[in-house]
């Protein structure tokens, strides 16, 4: 399968900061690949040097065959970008948002600017056609960012935090519609802190840290590489209350969180005899991305 | 039409997609025109009106013609002068910054310097309409029916460019719109009443009046009065080669000054 996207070794440095540090990506057609990292990591600043906006330091970036940012106008005729701001024009109404932005396309989005009421239809706002920007729900604005994200028939989406902010079943919606794009055969990079997003909608997934890509795998994968299948998670029986000593056995790895004792294993059998012990809550789960995730890139807190 | 896209100091625009963004300012403009049109228009016409007729009455003749018909050439520059301003400072803000309809605009295929052109033409365009509104308001009133009236949409253009350019350049700085209270405050509001729009410049200290010739607005007074009188400039090469000069070196300083902004904040 051909890359619609490959980045090599990129850097991007502000002022002493190296904001990405030697960033190797490739993503293949068809798929839906995720960059997952804590604010921070540099996945915002990735998402601009692939469109050409910010001129990396060094690497080289090719985009659908194409070198950006040296031909990244000819790279954004074809991909479609969902920002993390919606900055839709408030001025305008629905329909008028999708059209006016279809004109900057030229002829690659004739159709929307002639009638933009499939896509209406397909971000379900047919019936706020008319609406002004300032009526609609959160979730209904991100759906029309999304539309007009596809004005052009793009061949690669981009989207920066699609989901951060919407209630659940505006999520899920969202979530919907990009496996319906995909299913039409559309490559999608999206960039999440919500692992949840990334366990359901991405095939692969790029872990990014310090500006680094330090796994690359699909979620499957990445959660049967980095982590012990079952998590039990010990808390006290009320909050506040100490946690009385325990001598966890067949654990292959405990972590301490606050009053919360992390215990990941490959044999869960041991988990209802720990229950025994007294006033305890026990938790007993798969492991998930966000283990593998909290794993690799450390607690710590990234304000 | 798509001309190379790299983002370095080479300047490379893509007509039509300059032009798509032009369009994009209309069309909110069509939207809004009855509002817009009050500020541009009404402020300059009431000066026109107020201080012509009323102040009229006291003055009788400035430099030989009535004073309204000596104001009225004035006001022509300031209400073009003033809507390059609004434009290029108010509205051009509130697209860059506080709607982000630059960064959708730079998700598709359109450059900063296509937007920064569009917004440049688009403000010179509302200030030339400010502008002619005075022009046909004196004209109505039978101020001035002079057939060299013809030849101030020119100068009007060109005021409209100069001042838009200006405008973009403290565009490029401003980190709020309080910021723009200094340009209009400290720069316009000074440069309007030395640079002929109410008394003529002779009547301004030499030194003054020696600052006030090098003024862009001043250049623009000194070609737009006498057509407004009916005669023709004495001077025409050096104003307009001032006004050119003036628009091309703010232009060119709005342009680096904005890449620069858009390099720290992308």
């Amino acid at each position: 399968m051909s890359a619609v996207l490959r980045a090599r070794g990129l850097v991007k440095r502000f002022g002493d900061h190296r904001a990405v540090d030697g960033l190797d990506l490739e993503v293949p057609a068809g798929v839906c690949f995720g960059l997952l990292g804590p604010n921070g990591a540099g996945k915002s600043t990735t998402l601009r040097m692939l469109l050409g906006l910010t001129r990396p330091d060094e690497g080289d970036i090719r985009v659908l065959g194409l070198e950006v940012p040296r031909e990244a106008r000819a790279v954004r005729e074809r991909i479609g970008v969902v920002p993390q701001l919606d900055a839709l024009d408030p001025d305008f109404t629905v329909a008028e948002n999708l059209i006016v932005f279809a004109r900057y396309f030229g002829s690659r989005a004739h159709a929307a600017r002639h009638d933009p009421s499939a896509l209406l239809e397909f971000a379900g706002l047919a019936h706020k056609r008319n609406a002004r920007i300032n009526e609609l729900s959160g979730g209904m604005k991100r759906r029309l960012t999304l539309a007009r994200a596809l004005v052009n028939d793009p061949e690669l989406l981009l989207l920066d935090e699609p989901t951060t902010g919407l209630d659940p079943q505006a999520r899920h919606l969202i979530w919907e519609r990009l496996r319906q794009l995909l299913a039409r055969g559309k490559s999608i990079v999206v960039t999440t802190h919500f692992m949840e997003e990334a366990e359901r909608l991405c095939d692969q997934i790029a872990i990014i840290d310090h500006g680094r890509s330090i796994a690359i795998d699909s979620p499957a994968g990445l959660i049967a590489t980095h982590i012990e299948p079952v998590v039990l998670e010990i808390m006290p029986g009320r909050p506040g209350a100490a946690l009385p000593p325990i001598e966890p056995r067949g654990a292959e790895r405990i972590e301490r969180i606050g009053d919360t004792l992390y215990l990941y294993t490959a044999d869960p059998s041991r988990a209802a005899m720990l229950a025994t012990l007294g006033d305890l809550r026990v938790l007993r789960r798969a492991a998930n991305l966000e283990d593998v995730f909290l794993k690799l890139t450390g607690r710590d807190l990234r304000d | 039409m798509c001309f190379s896209s790299s983002p370095g100091a080479i300047f490379v625009i893509d007509p039509a997609r300059v032009l798509a963004v032009y369009r994009r300012n209309l069309l909110v403009w069509r939207k809004l025109a009855p509002a817009s049109l009050v500020g541009n228009v009404a402020e300059p016409l009431i000066t026109l009106l107020a201080f012509g007729y009323g102040l009229g009455a006291f003055l009788g003749e400035v430099d030989g013609v009535r004073y309204i018909v000596f104001l009225a050439a004035g006001a022509i520059c300031m209400s073009t002068t003033m809507a390059a301003s609004f434009e290029s400072l108010y509205s051009a803000f509130s697209r860059m910054q506080v709607q982000r309809t630059w960064d959708s605009l730079m998700n598709a295929p359109v450059e900063l310097d296509d937007i920064l052109v569009a917004e440049w033409l688009w403000a010179a365009s509302k200030a030339t309409l400010s502008g002619v509104a005075i022009v046909v308001v004196a004209f109505a009133l039978g101020v001035t029916r002079a057939p060299t009236l013809l030849a101030v949409l020119p100068v009007i253009l060109l005021t409209g460019l100069c001042f838009a350019a200006i405008g973009l350049v403290f565009n490029a700085l401003a980190r709020g719109y309080d910021f723009f209270t200094f340009y209009f405050t400290l720069c316009l509001t000074p440069m309007i009443f030395i640079s002929g729009v109410y008394y003529p410049t002779h009547a301004l200290p030499p030194w003054l009046e020696a600052v006030s010739g090098v003024l862009p607005l001043a250049s623009a007074v000194n070609l737009v009065r006498p057509l407004v009188i009916g005669e023709w400039p004495a001077a025409v090469v050096g104003p307009l080669a001032l006004l050119t000069a003036w628009t091309l070196a703010a232009f060119t300083l709005a342009r680096w000054l904005t890449r620069r902004r858009f390099r720290h904040t992308l």
